[in-house]
């Protein structure tokens, strides 16, 4: 079975300046990946190359074994990936229902359809309700977007990035900004919404990383200096002298 | 024929440093304030029947120097009590503001002088023939503007290039947003930047005026075009501007003095399609299709290169 | 229903609020249809059949604006276009005596509307935002311009005109009279109308809203924005080609005015000073547009002038338009504090009534000397007569224009006080303002 997500020898540079050298990174199916690295590695960068927001410069992007590098985003999200963003990108005037509703709208197969009521489009609005209830915002439903608060919006966030359906989810900083209460119910709703499926997730809170990833990936000055399952990273010298520190256990 | 390149190309060049005289204010104040303005071409149009008046007053010289001045204290009163207000209902209220704005001035001028041209004459000293090409003789007046412009291009590249206010609105070109988090006070150098936009574009008019036709329509001539010169050079890239301006400049000069069309070059259609629109596209000449040339032109760039020739910013 | 929509999704409108949803429209249809009953006059008929046009054009135009986030300048095209095939097909059908009555002919002009808009859209809708609006004017001026270059399909200078009665009749209606223009128009206003608010309610009509709000978010659940906006822009055309064709259907002529940048301002000014932020907007500023129009140009000479201040302040003070304007006041009356503001709004209307009068006092006198300088200066503006040269009535306008300013920026602050108040009241009653 092909690997969920895999970089091969991906470089991205901006100009003369290289953001990322000679990245290799594979992801399995169903497995939940954590990409950590201090600030400026490029792992903004290279959600931005798997969803498509950018080109590699050169190397290969591949989705289920398949190329996807040069993509525009929208046929990549076709495929199964979908991604949220580290600062909050929602639909800032329309209510939160409305939100999860266009989110859940192309996987239903309607497209561009003008010529049938959406209220009407059962399967449309059992999809969005259930996001809905999975996110805990039911009592916010009416409420627009852009009046929700930090934590309410963050959660909208994960859930327009769910609520199509993806099998692979690509989460950019879920819990930045949080308080610890906040941070501990969404990582619940994390592990909630992504059972079965493929997670890649940049996060800075080691506690969320190690209580959450099957694997770790280390990315520093954009090259991978590391990756293996928590205690290996936790144990690797590199690591610790690069980004960790030296903890005391 | 080789007299006939000569003069256009002169001609050309002179009306592409005019169109840059207003397209690089355009430009800056686009870059740094993030609006386009549309009055642009209203502040060109004001620059020119300012001059007029003055100068019915004063003289042509007094007006040269008054015209701008008034012109672009008026500009940067507009951004400091309207544009800055209209700032935080968005960016559409932005831009219809200077709209509406647009569409004002037009009323105004066409109530103070009325909807017909207005005699608007070359200063005497300036009215004499510069050269002779070939048999054609060249006005000393249009000398006077293609000098003027290229003095004021040479200014505006140096105060950009070597003084502190020009490092500042090189960088709030590309970066606007990080401008203010270096301190500097933003509402002094918006209203400055405005201020001397328009009085940029308000020299062009003073200048043109006697030249070109000072009538109530000129801002709505001349302000479409202006927008294809900023799309077709790239929003927000002054050098863009400046190749786009010159570009159009030439390209409608030559086109007007071309009088060649598919008829001359191939014949002409049979009668069956004489009075059809087929006929009119047959028989039309360049020099009457040279209007819509710029647009043209615009079409062709969004087609293959949609950020323009040399566009780095996006909207 | 499914147990979870049950529990979590909007509750499906009760039967009550959808009768009171079908009955307004067999309300509005009953008005349109007795309205000529009420108003006899000629006049009023040719006026009621402008203002549909400019309904059915500012609505079109707001598929755009306010529903996708593109800001046109140069909607008037397609509207034009529309307008063009319809005359020539009337001309045709006519010619040829073909089996098509005048009712039809207005779904040419939608269908010229869309063709065109179908094939200019790609690459209009390339970019959005202030390009957008760049290419839109360009692709207006060109066309504008081609007008007078193909004269056998425009007429020129002239236009083409056309008699409208030389169709096939149905029903024995000729046309010929202004009433029936008026059903006729009030007949298509209505179907458009509702067309289009049914488009709204479409999952294409959603992710429009979508593309407004966020166009880069909408292709991470995807959607290509470029193919939203297309949709959007071939509507938008239709609407408007079925507009233009009913104008020229109306006027019986059709000339590249009707193509031109003021057409295009025009139904600009409509859908903003309505209110681009709800549906009923573009219908409301369209009445009052087309009512201001007409009505002001009796009252004063530089109407236009004032129609563009007017804009002016639409869009400095009241970015919702006038439907904004009152759906602001919504959450108030529903918590009931709307009566705390309203002595603020009586108190401030004066000082800003004498500074709106100080200025049209100013305007009118200086038109008096800059227009028409040799006349009697004892002028009327707004039916109010006074003389133009009177150093009193100079020192009036100077105290009514600056001392209303003054009074009047004190009055509106007490009123924005007012406002805070009964907002956060309203917010504690839970009611969201």
């Amino acid at each position: 079975m092909s690997a969920a997500i895999e970089l091969r020898a991906v470089e991205k540079s901006f100009g003369q300046v290289a953001i990322l050298r000679n990245i290799n990174l594979s992801v399995a199916q169903g497995e939940r990946h954590a990409l950590i690295g201090p600030n400026g590695a490029g792992k903004s960068t290279t959600f931005n190359l798997i969803s498509g927001y950018m080109k590699p410069t050169s190397g290969h992007v591949l989705l289920r074994g398949q190329e996807i590098a040069g993509l525009p985003p929208y046929q990549i999200n076709r495929r199964g990936l979908s991604r949220s963003f580290q600062v909050t990108n929602v639909f800032t005037h329309m209510s939160v229902w409305e939100n999860l509703r266009c989110a859940v709208l192309w996987s239903t197969g309607q497209r561009y359809a003008f010529w049938m009521n959406i209220d009407n489009l059962p399967e449309v609005r059992d999809r969005t309700a259930q996001i809905l209830t999975d996110i805990n915002l039911t009592a916010r439903r009416d409420v627009p977007a852009g009046l929700l608060t930090y934590a309410e919006q963050r959660a909208l966030e994960i859930g327009i990035t769910v609520a199509g359906g993806a099998d692979v989810i690509l989460l950019d900083e879920p819990t930045a900004g949080m308080s610890h209460a906040e941070t501990e119910r969404a990582v619940a709703l994390i592990r909630r919404l992504t059972e079965g499926r493929t997670l890649l997730i940049v996060e800075h809170d080691m506690s969320v990383v190690f209580g959450l990833a099957d694997r770790i990936s280390v990315l520093v000055y954009g090259q991978i200096i590391a990756s293996g399952t928590p205690e290996e990273i936790r144990g690797d010298p590199k690591v610790r002298e690069a980004y960790l520190g030296e903890e005391v256990a | 024929m080789l007299e006939l390149i000569v003069i256009s190309t002169l001609n050309g060049v002179l009306f592409g440093m005019l169109l840059f005289l207003m397209a690089s204010g355009l430009t800056v104040i686009f870059s740094m304030l993030g609006v386009l303005n549309f009055a642009h071409a209203s502040f060109y149009m004001l620059g020119a029947f300012f001059g007029f008046q003055i100068s019915q007053w004063f003289g042509f010289w007094p007006a040269l120097l008054i015209a701008p001045l008034l012109a672009g204290a008026i500009g940067a009163g507009v951004e400091r009590y309207g544009l800055r207000r209209v700032h935080r209902n968005g960016h559409v209220a932005e831009l219809l503001f200077t709209f509406g704005l647009a569409f004002v001035i037009e009323e105004i001028v066409q109530i103070i002088w009325g909807k017909s041209p207005v005699d608007f004459r070359v200063p005497a000293l300036l009215d004499f023939s510069a050269f002779t090409i070939f048999s054609t003789s060249y006005p000393a007046y249009k000398m006077f503007m293609l000098l003027i412009s290229v003095a004021i291009f040479v200014g505006l590249l140096l105060v950009l290039k070597k003084t502190r206010i020009g490092l500042i609105v090189q960088a709030a070109l590309t970066h606007p947003h990080m401008v203010g988090h270096l301190g500097h006070n933003v509402g002094r150098i918006f209203m400055l930047v405005f201020g001397v936009g328009t009085a940029l574009a308000a020299v062009a008019g003073v200048i043109a005026g006697p030249a070109l036709v000072t009538q109530s329509n000129m801002a709505g001539l001349l302000g479409p075009i202006l927008f294809v010169v900023v799309v077709v050079g790239g929003l927000g890239s002054l050098p863009g501007a400046f190749v786009a301006s010159l570009l159009i400049g030439l390209l409608q000069t030559f086109a007007v003095s071309m009088s060649g069309s598919l008829s001359g070059a191939f014949g002409p259609l049979s009668p069956a399609y004489a009075s059809t629109w087929l006929a009119d596209i047959w028989g039309v000449t360049i020099a009457q299709i040279a209007p819509i040339m710029p647009y043209l032109l615009m079409v062709l760039i969004l087609i293959f290169r949609p950020m323009g020739l040399l566009g780095t910013r996006d909207t | 229903m499914s147990e979870i929509s049950a529990s979590a999704a909007p509750p499906p409108p009760a039967a009550a609020e959808r009768l009171r949803f079908y009955a307004s429209w067999l309300v509005a249809a009953i008005v349109l249809l007795l309205l000529p009953n009420i108003f006899t006059s000629g006049g009023s008929m040719t006026t009621f059949s402008l203002m549909g046009i400019s309904i059915i054009f500012s609505l079109s135009y707001n598929i755009l604006l306010g529903q996708t986030g593109m800001l046109s300048f140069g909607h008037a095209v397609y509207y034009g276009l529309g307008g063009f095939l319809a005359i020539h097909s009337m001309n045709i059908i006519g010619a040829h005596k073909l089996p098509i009555p005048l009712p039809i002919v207005p779904l040419i002009g939608g269908l010229s509307g869309l063709f065109f808009a179908a094939l200019l859209g790609w690459v209009s809708t390339q970019r959005s935002g202030t390009a957008f609006a760049m290419i839109s004017l360009g692709l207006a001026e060109l066309i504008a311009s081609s007008a007078l270059i193909l004269r056998s399909f425009f007429g020129g200078e002239a236009g083409v005109s056309t008699n409208r009665t030389k169709l096939l009749k149905l029903f024995d209606w000729s046309f010929g009279s202004q009433i029936q223009i008026y059903y006729l128009v009030a007949a298509w206003t209505l179907i458009a109308v509702i067309a289009m608010y049914a488009l709204t309610r479409t999952p294409l009509g959603r992710m429009c809203n979508a593309v407004r709000d966020n166009p880069e978010r909408v292709q991470f659940v995807g959607y290509n924005p470029h193919v939203v906006r297309y949709l959007a822009f071939c509507f938008a055309g239709f609407f408007a080609g079925l507009a233009g064709a009913l104008a020229a259907i109306n006027f019986e002529i059709a000339n590249s005015a009707y193509l031109g940048a003021e057409q295009s301002g025009t139904v600009l000014f409509a859908a903003y000073i309505g209110g681009i932020g709800f549906f009923i907007g573009p219908i409301v500023g369209a009445i009052f547009v087309t009512f201001l129009s007409l009505g002001l140009s009796d009252l004063t000479q530089v109407w236009q002038l004032y129609f563009g201040l007017i804009f002016i302040a639409v869009v400095m003070f009241a970015p919702g338009g006038l439907t904004g304007l009152l759906m602001m006041h919504r959450p108030l009356v529903k918590a009931g504090t709307l009566p705390k503001v309203i002595p603020g709004y009586l108190i401030a209307l004066v000082p800003t009534l004498a500074m709106i009068a100080g200025l049209v006092l100013s305007i009118e006198t200086i038109v008096h000397y800059t227009v028409n300088p040799g006349d009697d200066p004892h002028i009327k503006a707004f039916g109010v007569g006074f003389d133009a040269a009177s150093p009193f009535i100079w020192a009036l306008a100077a105290v009514l224009l600056i001392g209303g300013f003054l009074v009047a920026r004190k009055t509106w602050s007490w009123v924005g006080h007012a406002w805070d108040e009964a907002a956060t009241m309203a917010r504690e009653k839970g009611i969201a303002a």
